[in-house]
């Protein structure tokens, strides 16, 4: 049925084209949202009266761990780019050391929140701050999570081959769900740890 | 491998009848029961959708006309006060969140690549887990009101009511779940609406060229993305507050009763708007069928559009206007809130002008649209009432809100959706639903709604509350009371007609073709109802109306869409991708095939929510593991889907 043909077009899941890369970016915007109502909530109630030295409970919080653990959940943020910019280039062995790199990073970021966790002397259940405390950050361990789980299948479905420099949209679009995480880290950081260094505490 | 491998000249050319053969091949879903689970073509899961939608809108009615029966006359014992506690609730929350807003994405799913040009939405798997989880989130929803534990503290589920200390059953947890389930299912049912406009119009359909119902579906769901984390947040900080010890809402501990307000009309404000404004759409596409003219300010409603949910997001503590809060804050509120009169206007000049300058043709689905204006209209001024603070002091929470709800609701929801069946009833069935009828469902339901709701304003003035299971002799509001039960018994007659048409008419009415109306958009260029693949060549439009260019833009060589011949795609199942804002073609797009795994994915995700409500952590983690091994079955890279390196292999045949 050939009466006329167009030029030539892309076929399948290519580069930004995907489909799959859109949708991650609108994942992105709601996921977003969902942190923004969360530090909302934690300024709304940090707004509001409390017992002094409650809020931060057991004061400001220390930065000890908190602050290497940033820089490695950073490091693995780059470690991925890292692996992104080398499929482009069609280096696979680049590509799954960047992405086990970044998997790994991953998981010492959970183990050291782990530490962070055991660590503080007050429950769940004490007080409007400790609620905060653990629900943010678990709420930002739980993206952890599913973010290491997702780089891990890409190690593994990229040493299996799948991949080439043209052929790499699910590289692309897992990597931006981690740069998201790690970007709101960033700002759960600032919230929780910096503020009430700041003075937005009582 | 070459660049060759990735990349294909699609061929253009008319669609023959072999060639839409290889395609019905391609495309149909597999028969029988698997079939039937398996699907993602949008046409069925629409239907789905709609009809689902309508089940729920029986379930919300009959709980209505039951409290209506109670509320008829003074001091009538039909229902105890816990009772009648349940039951306003699951009307409430039946009726917007399993009503209202899924009958909508019914519409749009059905109709989306229809209007656009397109072979499916762009993400046909998650469209399919977007139907599975709202129907499984209507269950949970329903089953704590069917073991006798429905939620009971009103649709906005206000804390400290809501507390474990005033609520120790399961039926807030269930309600909260339920909700965040349901969540998601409108969360990636937005995303995919989004994605398909950016991604799946037709050559040639640039943005000043899609229909209003599509501007209408994605300003809702744009606002859907950033409005639900909010509601679904709220749900489930009230869970752990109740069942893990949490202190967010508990003000004895220091918590915030009102932050359960702001995030839950954070959320509910613009979710009001997000069901509405794809019913304004379906207004603005039919109506001007009816006056054989095009829309008067294409331009104008589109922008109106997107103002008023912009605005919409900026308005939500017009539901705290009485909690106390400082004089700035209800000035700004106040403001914003009689600022979106403005663009709500706009669209009715816009609709009464199209009527005014066009030839009306009376049909039914004609009297639904235009009395949806005048419905509009009375809603639309008793809310920029509300929307001023004296006012509203005065009237909030007497049965003043409740006919404006229900006159915006119903007005601007109920009546077009029913309209809309009408218009689109031959294109879903193949056949036209009955006029006559339609004509005594139309004035049965407007008759019955005016004089059932109507009253309710005047009850509202001499101050009767809103949420109270029964009243005082004395109070003067026995008659005005009956009204309105008889009203809403008439108004639920009407609705029954319509079901009954709707029904008669899929075996016994007659026989569409392709365009009953002579319609102007693409959604009637095929047959009705349209083939698995919607369009054997990828159309080309040149306008806003393709099957009217013959009389609206001859001559001068003015360029014309291109229906019947075009881009063939039928190298397995192909659609056409296509640049965001002028729709220039960018990609073929290899589309997934019929798959169990959104059900799977469902499932597991509904079992997590069990889990959760019984706190039984076992489940919890069961629940998890099946939604991880959904997911990673969804996400592993076909080479069919054109994901991996090996390129896909191409059928010889063409
Ligand atoms: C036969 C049709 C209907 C009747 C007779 C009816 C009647 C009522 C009445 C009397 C109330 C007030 C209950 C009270 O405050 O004690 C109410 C509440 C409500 N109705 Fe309807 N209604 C109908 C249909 C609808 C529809 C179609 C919608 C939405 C699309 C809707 C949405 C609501 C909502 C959101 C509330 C507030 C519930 C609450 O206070 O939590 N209703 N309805």
């Amino acid at each position: 049925m050939t009466e006329e043909t167009t030029t030539a077009l892309p076929v399948g899941a290519m580069d930004t084209r995907a489909s799959g890369w859109w949708a991650m970016i609108f994942t992105v915007f709601t996921e977003a949202a969902l942190f923004a109502y969360l530090l909302f909530s934690y300024y709304y109630l940090a707004a509001q009266p409390h017992l002094p030295g409650s809020f931060p409970e057991g004061g400001p919080p220390s930065l000890t761990l908190a602050l290497p653990n940033t820089i490695i959940l950073i490091l693995s943020s780059v470690a991925v780019a890292w692996a992104q910019l080398g499929i482009e280039r069609g280096s696979r062995g680049r590509l799954v050391l960047g992405l086990g790199i970044g998997a790994l990073l991953g998981l010492i970021f959970l183990v050291v929140q782990g530490f962070e966790w055991a660590d503080k002397p007050f429950p769940l259940s004490s007080t409007p701050y400790s609620s905060l405390y653990f629900v943010v950050t678990g709420f930002h361990m739980a993206h952890v999570v599913v973010g290491v789980l997702m780089l891990l299948a890409l190690t593994w479905w990229s040493a299996l081959g799948y991949f080439n420099s043209r052929r790499f949209a699910p590289i692309h679009i897992g990597a931006l769900y981690w740069h998201f995480v790690d970007v709101v880290w960033l700002l759960v950081f600032f919230t929780f740890y910096l503020t009430p260094h700041l003075g937005l505490s009582s | 491998m070459t660049t060759a491998d990735y990349e294909r000249a699609p061929h253009v050319g008319p669609g023959t009848p072999s060639h839409a053969e290889k395609l019905e091949r391609i495309w149909e879903t597999a028969p029988g029961f698997y079939g039937w689970l398996a699907t993602v073509d949008h046409k069925k899961i629409g239907i789905r959708y709609i009809v689902t939608a309508f089940a729920f809108l029986v379930a919300g009615g009959i709980e209505a006309l039951v409290f209506r029966v109670q509320l008829a006359w003074s001091e009538m014992h039909l229902l105890t006060p816990e009772q009648y506690d349940q039951m306003f609730t699951m009307h409430g929350m039946t009726m917007i969140f399993l009503y209202a807003g899924p009958i909508l994405s019914g519409f749009s799913n059905y109709l989306w690549p229809l209007l656009l040009g397109a072979r499916d939405m762009a993400l046909p798997r998650l469209n399919a887990v977007s139907y599975w989880i709202y129907l499984f989130a209507g269950i949970f929803l329903y089953a704590s009101f069917a073991i006798g534990f429905g939620p009971n503290v009103g649709w906005f589920n206000y804390v400290p009511l809501a507390a474990r200390a005033y609520n120790n059953g399961p039926n807030i947890d269930m309600y909260g779940l339920g909700m965040i389930l349901l969540g998601i299912s409108t969360t990636v049912g937005s995303i995919n609406f989004i994605v398909t406009f950016l991604r799946l119009r037709c050559p040639g359909m640039s943005i000043n060229r899609v229909p209003i119902l599509i501007w209408g579906t994605l300003t809702a769901s744009a606002a859907n993305i950033f409005a639900i984390p909010a509601v679904s947040l709220a749900f489930l900080l009230l869970w752990m507050d109740r069942n893990v010890g949490t202190h967010f809402f508990d003000v004895g501990a220091g918590g915030s009763a009102l932050l359960w307000q702001h995030l839950f009309w954070m959320f509910g404000h613009p979710w009001v708007y997000a069901i509405v404004l794809p019913a304004m759409g379906m207004v603005s596409d039919g109506l001007p069928v009816f006056c054989r003219r095009p829309l008067v300010g294409y331009t104008a409603v589109a922008l109106a559009t997107i103002a008023t949910m912009v605005l919409g997001f900026g308005v939500w503590v017009h539901h705290m206007f009485a909690t106390g809060l400082p004089g700035v804050s209800l000035g700004f509120f106040s403001a914003a809130s009689i600022i979106i009169a403005v663009p709500s206007a706009v669209g009715v000049f816009a609709w009464l002008a199209t009527i005014w300058t066009g030839r009306p043709v009376f049909t039914t689905p004609f009297l639904f649209f235009a009395s949806f204006i005048v419905l509009f209209t009375i809603g639309g001024v008793s809310g920029f009432m509300t929307g001023s603070v004296p006012v509203d002091w005065q009237l909030t929470d007497t049965y003043f809100v409740v006919a404006h709800l229900h006159y915006v609701l119903i007005g601007i929801n109920v009546f077009p959706v029913v309209g809309a069946i009408y218009f689109w009833f031959p294109k879903f069935t193949g056949r036209m639903m009955d006029e006559r009828l339609g004509r005594w469902n139309f004035w049965t339901m407007f008759i019955g709604f005016n004089l059932g709701f109507f009253p309710m304003h005047i009850s509202g003035l001499l101050g009767m509350p809103r949420r109270v299971y029964t009243y005082g002799e004395g109070m003067g509001w026995d008659w005005l009371n009956l009204v309105t039960t008889l009203g809403s018994f008439l108004f639920a007659a009407g609705v029954l007609l319509f079901f009954w048409n709707a029904i008669r008419s899929l075996k016994h009415g007659v026989t569409a073709g392709d365009n009953p109306w002579d319609a102007p958009t693409l959604e009637w260029a095929t047959t009705s109802p349209p083939p698995p693949y919607n369009f054997a060549v990828i159309p080309k439009v040149a306008t806003r109306h393709p099957l009217w260019e013959d009389r609206l833009d001859s001559g001068q060589g003015a360029e014309q869409s291109r229906i019947h011949a075009g881009m063939a795609l039928a190298h397995g199942r192909e659609a056409l991708g296509t640049t965001p804002v002028d729709a220039m073609p960018n990609v073929i797009l290899k589309m997934p095939g019929d798959t169990l795994v959104p059900m799977y994915l469902a499932l597991s995700m509904t079992v997590i929510a069990v889990g959760l409500a019984l706190v039984n952590w076992w489940v919890v983690v069961v629940g998890g593991a099946c939604t991880t091994a959904s997911i990673l079955a969804w996400l592993w890279p076909q080479a069919r889907l054109g994901e991996t390196a090996e390129p896909a292999r191409e059928t010889a045949d063409d």
